[in-house]
């Protein structure tokens, strides 16, 4: 046994560190959201707060545990990851409203400054549906067909520098398409949906095409037990995904009535 | 009330939410039938086979896309047209077998036959089994039709 390494002394898996912003991002937001009803005027409702949580929970399972194990030789384990990671984290954290959270909670100042950032010309081009989309399938497209999907089983820190990655490009996409928080300037039902469905058409066919013809590095069974992952897996967060779109579209198209007054809030 | 013209019926029925949300539930709920039946239960048809065409990865790819969202969107539509009370149960039905038997021609016709994405049954004389698939959906897409027919009749007697 190398003698630096003793009984008793603990060795840190990154991802095991990767766990502590995690932990201080859900006290971060059940603060706010706690402070936020204890101001009395409004309330935040606990379906968000449980969202943040659960999609914070999702990333976990990708950084430490069993899948996140597998996840650094297995190329199935790594799909389910990228699922997890890339897909439905996203979707969870998206629909928690974290920066209207922000908006509401921090000092008024930094709040402006918050509101500036979001309405830089950067913020708005990442989060248009069309650059937003092209940025996540590119990089998908990129690292399935080229040999960097072999580097990223051999080396674990390119393995979570990818795994932050696609949750970013992911949560960009997500946002683009179905946005809680406020996004200046957001782009039409009708793109967004065109776009939507462009993207889920991508995914299937880089699910088919992995099953098809293996990775550099990975045996064809494992190939195809990914590219099914991808395939069926995709679909059910793709079908959160739109349903979540279109609830967005039936409340948005909901008929005026003629009512002469609505009460007020 | 003065009756309106046939062509306005004509109009108003295909132009209706109720036509056109369960034409697009009825789409996805014939490829639903398909990809759990035939791929899954019975697993006649294959995710993939040698014969498949380039363009028909392509076009599986979007018809796939096209089909998750028509499923959740036929049903949000379906529920707009409810609440603006322009639901129409027999226009519904019509514009939902409408969509089960063109789904069902175009897998049996193009995926299968054109861009060959796969066939219904590897291992037998295919012939038989192309003639009673596309014969269903033939059958589905005509009692559409007949079904739109008596819609247009019943909107146009006010019925």
């Amino acid at each position: 046994m190398d003698g630096h390494k003793g009984h008793g002394q603990i060795t840190l898996d990154p991802g095991m560190l990767l766990l502590i912003p995690l932990g201080l991002a859900a006290l971060l937001y059940l603060g706010a959201a706690l402070s936020e009803n204890r101001r009395g005027n409004r309330t935040w409702p606990a379906h968000r707060s449980l969202l943040w949580l659960l999609g914070l929970a999702v990333i976990a399972a990708t950084l430490a545990g069993h899948l996140a194990e597998r996840a650094h030789t297995d190329f199935a384990a790594h799909m389910a990851a990228h699922l997890l990671a890339g897909m439905l984290a996203p979707l969870l954290l998206a629909l928690s409203a974290p920066i209207t959270l922000a908006l509401r909670t921090i000092h008024v100042e930094s709040a402006r400054r918050l509101s500036h950032l979001l309405n830089s010309r950067l913020a708005r081009f990442l989060t248009h549906p069309i650059p937003a989309a092209a940025l996540n399938v590119g990089s998908l497209w990129v690292l399935y067909t080229t040999p960097l999907s072999q580097a990223m089983l051999a080396n674990p820190i390119l393995h979570y520098l990818l795994l932050a990655h696609f949750f970013a490009a992911g949560y960009l996409f997500t946002v683009s398409i179905v946005s809680i928080d406020p996004a200046p300037h957001r782009a039409s039902f009708r793109l967004r949906m065109t776009v939507l469905i462009l993207v889920v058409a991508a995914h299937s066919i880089l699910a088919k095409y992995i099953y098809i013809h293996p990775p550099p590095g990975t045996s064809p069974l494992d190939a195809e037990r990914s590219g099914l992952l991808m395939y069926y897996g995709g679909d059910l967060i793709e079908i959160a995904l739109i349903i979540a779109f279109f609830t967005q579209w039936y409340t948005a198209t909901k008929p005026q009535h003629p009512a002469p007054s609505r009460p007020l809030r | 009330m003065t009756p309106p013209t046939s062509g306005t019926d004509r109009a108003s029925v295909l132009r209706n939410k109720s036509y056109w949300s369960t034409f697009l539930i009825g789409l996805a709920v014939m490829a639903g039938v398909d990809e759990i039946v035939f791929h899954q239960v019975l697993a006649w048809h294959h995710f993939y086979d040698n014969a498949t065409l380039q363009i028909g990865l392509l076009s599986d790819g979007l018809l796939h896309a096209a089909e998750l969202v028509a499923l959740v969107a036929g049903f949000f539509l379906l529920a707009d047209a409810r609440r603006r009370n322009s639901f129409s149960p027999i226009t519904a039905w019509a514009g939902f077998f409408i969509g089960l038997g063109a789904f069902q021609l175009w897998d049996g016709i193009i995926d299968h036959k054109v861009l060959r994405l796969h066939q219904v049954r590897y291992d037998v004389e295919i012939l038989p089994y192309d003639l009673a698939w596309n014969a269903f959906g033939l059958a589905l897409l005509t009692a559409g039709i007949l079904l739109t027919a008596v819609a247009l009749r019943r909107h146009r007697t006010g019925g």
